[in-house]
């Protein structure tokens, strides 16, 4: 709100203000302290593997040691040069960038219908929807091998992509019935009112209403394929090797530290996604606050 | 309150439209077992200014849904200028309406919220900004294109919402609760400018309003809603001077009531026995037998207290009790009478040099013409 937006505070009273209610806090208080403390070795807790797994990716030694003796990057050129890891990433990132678009479509359709459709059966159908959530992985796995061995669509990636469709619905399903949860119906009555038909209606105001559901359901929809493993070991076949799926079979030959280089890769790509996802919704959201706070002053200003 | 909210709307050329006829025609919606709207027929002419006035839960939103195309009514057919408008999608009815909250779209600004219906109907990006501009000016807001819903006053985005429904040039105007977010200043100003803009622009409003005040000040006729029924529709005057049925008395102004059996009726008046009261006259109404148990009712404004002088003129109802109590609200007092028989009476008298006051516990003989009570 400072260097990007200047224009936007021309009272600086007002800024001062809104300055220093952000920097009061609460006084310290062994409670707050104890809190602190919990939360910090919760979140240690969580990212204790990176620590691990993202130095030894870097380790001189030629076996998985920790800490490292010394630093080399011979696991990332290993990486680079031993078949298969190069074009599993690329696999991997094909079938999950048809996961979200597929899943983030029919999943804004299906909560549509399901949040604002008056038909039978429909809480049944909704927790149909969101059963890859509590069904086991595996037993989904069998189930989606047999039938594609019939339908010979192992080791086809958008064979690999249907199914991590079906596994990351419920994600954009939640997501996105959440904020419609939240929308005024009578937006697109007034919409149809105003001469919008229903496609109309839905591009030019529902879903620019409910875009951070449907974005943030996108978002789990990339996660959940990129790093889907039980299916992948069943239905991948020779033909859609992702890179989770070629973690495994490498893991099963031999133990060396390529497998942390890969990790790291991974992991870093992840963040990148939801870093960059984030950075993007915080600038819109930045942009419009600005406009707003602007106009807010100028009002207050006349008043 | 900013300048905006006080400006009027400014004279314009361009918008403005013949307003369309509007029947409804044995209307019924059911929803499972609540019927929410019931055998409701209304024949609504070109230009009118029509309020559907009733309390919460009456129908009136529904009926104007089923207008919009919204809602499907369960039974009869609603006509614009004599066609029916069952098949017509909502979107090709081209009827206005202003929310309840307006609805505008928070994420368009002010101009984008108005050129959204121009753009539906394909209109050319020069035509649009003179129309947006045209409609901006008639509602006195030039110059807000830019701004965003969420940082207008509520009488402003009243206003967008209301420039909103007009741009297009609808014959019909739907407006369902327009001014109910808004102070009482701010509506009553605003229900002058409704008023005048219709007088402009010649549409068809059909207003829902729960404030009988409101439906008062601006219709040209009222629709009392009750349990999804019309119970009764006429001009305001009317309403009020000749309500038919005791719900209408009662929503509409005060009104007293008085328990009566019917004693015999003569041509031109009801003559009715109130307990303890003797012989009271109505005027005449049908449907009536002698030996019912109806009610009497009048406002508390056309009865008159007045001195023991006998000779009192055959046209009155002349009743005595007893002071209950007395309120002093300014121009009035308001005086609570008990009558034989428990009965109990308000009226209203001017404050003016000249006319008596009482005190508790006095008492009292009061009387009113026989034509400005009902029977209902
Ligand atoms: N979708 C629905 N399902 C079931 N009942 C409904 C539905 N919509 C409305 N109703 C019922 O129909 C009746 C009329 O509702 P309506 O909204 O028309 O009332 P209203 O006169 O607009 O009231 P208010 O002044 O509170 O807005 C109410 O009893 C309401 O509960
Ligand atoms: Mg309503």
């Amino acid at each position: 709100m400072t260097a990007s937006t200047p224009a936007a505070l021309p009272r600086p009273d007002a800024a001062a203000v809104s300055r220093t209610r952000r920097r009061t806090r609460p006084p310290l208080s062994l409670s707050r302290v104890l809190l602190w403390i919990v939360v910090a070795v919760v979140l240690a807790y969580l990212v204790f593997p990176v620590f691990i797994v993202a130095p030894v990716s870097f380790s001189s030694a030629k076996y998985l040691q920790f800490p490292p003796p010394g630093w080399s990057l011979q696991w990332y050129e290993n990486y680079l040069n031993r078949p298969g890891w190069v074009p599993a990433t690329f696999v991997s990132i094909r079938v999950a960038i048809i996961t979200t678009l597929l899943a983030t479509t029919l999943g804004t359709a299906a909560s549509l219908a399901l949040v604002r459709g008056r038909f039978p059966g429909r809480n049944a159908i909704n927790s149909f929807m969101v059963s890859p959530l509590v069904v086991p992985g595996i037993i989904v796995a069998i189930g989606i091998y047999f039938f594609y061995a019939q339908a010979k669509l192992v080791g086809n990636p958008l064979g690999l992509a249907f199914a991590h469709t079906a596994l990351a619905l419920p994600f954009v399903v939640t997501n996105v019935s959440a904020t419609l949860h939240g929308f005024d119906e009578r937006l697109e009555y007034a919409a149809m009112n105003l001469g919008a038909n229903r496609w109309q209606t839905f591009r030019r105001v529902t879903l620019p209403i409910i875009r951070p559901g449907v974005f943030a359901g996108a978002l789990f929809a990339f996660i959940t394929s990129f790093d889907e493993l039980i299916v992948a070991l069943f239905v991948s076949g020779s033909g859609a090797v992702t890179l989770p799926r070629k973690m495994w079979d490498s893991l099963r030959q031999e133990i060396d530290p390529t497998i942390a280089a890969v990790s790291t890769i991974l992991i870093t790509l992840s963040v990148a996604i939801l870093l960059s996802a984030e950075l993007l919704r915080q600038r819109s959201e930045r942009i419009r606050t600005a406009t707003w706070i602007a106009e807010e002053e100028e009002l207050g200003a006349r008043e | 309150m900013t300048d905006m909210d006080q400006a009027t709307y400014a004279v314009s050329g361009a918008i403005g439209s013949l307003g369309a006829r509007v029947i409804f025609d044995r209307i019924e919606k059911r929803y499972g077992s609540v019927v929410a709207v019931d055998d409701v027929s209304l024949d609504i002419s070109p230009g009118e200014f029509i309020t559907l006035l009733g309390p919460s839960g009456s129908g009136k939103t529904t009926t104007l849904m089923m207008l919009a195309g919204f809602e499907i009514p369960t039974a009869g057919e609603i006509y614009v200028d004599e066609d029916p408008i069952a098949a017509v999608p909502p979107y090709r009815r081209n009827i206005g309406m202003v929310f309840q909250n307006y609805a505008l779209f928070p994420h368009m600004t002010v101009g984008e919220n108005i050129a959204f219906p121009l753009q539906m109907r394909k209109m050319s990006k020069a035509e649009i900004t003179r129309q947006s501009g045209e409609v901006l000016d008639l509602v006195g807001l030039p110059g807000y294109e830019g701004r965003y819903p969420r940082q207008l006053s509520g009488g402003q985005q009243q206003r967008v919402a209301v420039a909103r429904a007009l741009v297009f040039n609808p014959r019909v105007l739907l407006m369902d609760e327009p001014l109910g977010a808004l102070d009482k200043q701010l509506r009553e100003h605003l229900q002058l400018e409704i008023k005048a803009l219709h007088e402009q622009l010649g549409v068809t409003i059909i207003y829902v309003t729960h404030d009988q005040e409101e439906a008062l000040v601006m219709s040209d006729r009222i629709a009392v809603m009750n349990n999804g029924r019309i119970e009764q529709c006429g001009r305001p005057t009317e309403l009020y001077d000749e309500p038919s049925t005791r719900f209408v008395a009662t929503f509409i102004g005060e009104s007293n009531f008085i328990d009566a059996v019917v004693e015999r009726l003569d041509g031109t008046a009801v003559c009715v026995e109130a307990p303890g009261l003797g012989e009271l006259r109505a005027p005449m109404r049908s449907g009536l037998t002698a030996g019912a148990p109806v009610m009497l009712t009048v406002r508390p404004e056309k009865i008159v207290a007045v001195g023991d002088e006998n000779g009192m003129a055959a046209d009155m109802n002349v009743v005595t009790g007893t002071v209950d109590d007395v309120v002093f609200v300014g121009e009035m007092r308001r005086y609570v009478v008990v009558l034989p028989g428990a009965q109990r009476l308000v009226l209203k008298a001017q404050n003016r040099r000249g006319v008596q006051g009482f005190a508790r516990g006095d008492p009292i003989r009061v009387c009113w013409n026989v034509d400005d009570c009902r029977i209902v």
